[in-house]
């Protein structure tokens, strides 16, 4: 057995291993931790395939960036286990029915792709490019509308986000970092003279 | 057939590798936390650590043994097990994101193809030991620390990014022994000088910027003052350690400072030509071996200088309000390094061509 098929077998089994512990786990928390190791070991498999472009992206994008958020709300929420579990007898059969057939669908996709040869590593060795330069020429070129369209996508929802909950409360002080570097002894200070004694000034 | 190309040759030399990187940056740590504390008394006029060992040489190993012999003690309401496995994250983490940096040709235990991907998604991962330590010590100065500190790293991680795409765009690599030898042949040739010879200095308006720009970004990645609002010991005691003693502190501690010594690398790597000399040498005719030590002296002394800098940084600068990052963060720095992406792709296609 060489290296590669025990990395594969570390990795594969660390993945089923802690995507389990997502559903399963109590608390909330250690199920995103879960999430993450399962991402992470994802990374390590991609790698494994040689699409180590997209293992990288995935360690980024993911795991260091939309699973903090994850992480983030999951802390703030403040969970009350118990009521997390009440309706598990009653939601038992819909959720029952989708994980059925999600995993048919699975079964079907895997089965089709396997029948085809897709699953059958190819690699690129021969290439002059690596695979991050293959996967921008694609993206680039053939790909390039729907590449631009989800990124439009993106920014849609971003805005949306922000317009729906940004507020301008009146009457906060914000700092102006210009007006502060501008600022200088002639607009900056006065020099006051013939204050009475027992008045004060007037700001 | 040859033993090193064997699984177990294989194994061997990268477990060596990874034994001489390790034991190496730890041993360079101790002294550079020495010099970490003897720059900054030097600046507010002390003499600094100066009693253990000549010149106080082996405070760092004292203070090593106290952390280890004293008692590791976990809060009685903490989540233990997330307790303990955070610090060990932070330290795992930080010295993992070592396997790529060449310290000298061929001097890198894993030469990938995506280094500088790699580094940027390990230093990403890094953000998880800080925000597990803050919630697992279940007290709210912790978790105050820990959320500051993570939306901190979170957010200069975006200006690392780009700043990083600038350099990938000039040496056509995201190898950074490629990038390296891409700014080989004198200090004209850095990418800090616009990376590429004479005719690529109009560059130094993008590129100068964007390393002092990277600096400032890896000095609050690293929660290094004046960004150091996750333990602003001021406000927050100390962060997201507050409940960490003995060694799992310790693990905290040698993580980061393992992270400021990488960022420094980063930077001479990225910006200075790394191991490559600044002015070129080639009338020595230096033997193979000395050549290569000659390489890894550049690197120490460049990295030796971003370290001078960091240490500098924390004794002069004062610290930062936190409306201030993230407005220095997202307002400024995204905004430029996007800026001078584009610029440099410009540059790259109407003036190098491809």
């Amino acid at each position: 057995m060489d290296l590669q098929a025990i990395a594969f077998y570390v990795l594969s089994a660390v993945t089923i291993g802690s995507a389990l512990m997502v559903v399963t786990a109590r608390n909330p928390v250690h199920s995103v931790l879960f999430l993450i190791t399962t991402f992470f070991t994802c990374a390590g498999l991609f790698v494994m395939l040689g699409a180590e472009f997209l293992a990288m992206l995935l360690v980024v994008v993911y795991v260091g960036a939309v699973a903090v958020l994850f992480l983030f709300v999951v802390m703030m929420l403040d969970v009350d286990f118990g009521s997390l579990r009440s309706g598990f007898a009653r939601y038992l059969p819909i959720g029952g029915v989708a994980a059925a057939v999600l995993l048919g669908e699975m079964i079907l996709v895997a089965s089709a792709v396997g029948d085809r040869g897709a699953a059958v590593t190819t690699h690129y060795g021969a290439s002059p490019y690596s695979n991050t330069e293959q996967i921008g020429r694609v993206l680039y070129t053939d790909y390039i509308y729907f590449f631009e369209a989800a990124g439009m996508v993106l920014l849609v929802a971003m805005i949306g986000a922000i317009v729906l909950t940004l507020r301008h409360k009146p009457g906060i002080k914000r700092q102006v970092i210009a007006d502060q570097t501008a600022r200088s002894a002639s607009n900056g200070m006065r020099i006051i003279t013939d204050v009475k004694i027992g008045q004060g000034i007037d700001a | 057939m040859n033993f090193w190309a064997t699984p177990v040759g294989w194994s061997l030399m990268t477990v060596g590798g990874v034994m001489a990187v390790t034991v190496g940056v730890l041993v360079s740590l101790a002294f550079l936390l020495l010099a970490d504390r003897k720059i900054w008394a030097g600046v507010q006029m002390r003499k600094g650590p100066n009693v253990v060992g000549p010149f106080g040489l082996m405070q760092s190993f004292a203070d090593f043994l106290k952390f280890v012999l004293k008692e590791p003690i976990i809060p009685a309401g903490a989540d233990k097990i997330v307790f303990i496995i955070a610090p060990l994250i932070t330290y795992i983490l930080a010295f993992g994101s070592w396997a790529v940096i060449p310290f000298a040709p061929g001097w890198v235990v894993s030469n990938i193809n995506v280094g500088i991907l790699y580094l940027l998604g390990v230093s990403s991962l890094g953000v998880y030991g800080v925000i597990m330590g803050g919630w697992a010590s279940n007290s709210k100065y912790p978790f105050l620390g820990a959320l500051r500190s993570a939306a901190q790293m979170v957010s200069y991680e975006v200006s690392i990014g780009l700043i990083i795409l600038t350099v990938i765009l000039l040496a056509g690599s995201m190898n950074l022994s490629t990038i390296v030898e891409h700014q080989a042949g004198g200090f004209w040739n850095w990418n800090m000088l616009g990376g590429g010879g004479w005719k690529n200095w109009p560059l130094i308006v993008v590129m100068f910027p964007m390393m002092v720009i990277f600096f400032i970004s890896a000095l609050a990645e690293t929660n290094r003052p004046p960004f150091d609002l996750s333990e602003a010991e001021s406000e927050l005691v100390a962060g997201f350690q507050v409940e960490y003693s003995s060694t799992p502190y310790l693990l905290f501690m040698i993580g980061e400072y393992a992270n400021i010594v990488l960022m420094c690398a980063m930077l001479s790597v990225l910006f200075m030509g790394g191991w490559t000399s600044p002015i070129p040498l080639p009338f020595l005719h230096l033997p193979f071996w000395l050549s290569e030590v000659v390489s890894f002296f550049w690197m120490a002394v460049k990295m030796g200088f971003w370290f001078f800098m960091f240490a500098m940084v924390k004794a002069i600068v004062p610290r930062y309000r936190y409306d201030q990052l993230m407005r220095l963060g997202w307002k400024v720095f995204l905004p430029t390094s996007l800026v001078c992406v584009v610029a440099v792709s410009a540059w790259r296609v109407f003036v190098v061509g491809s």
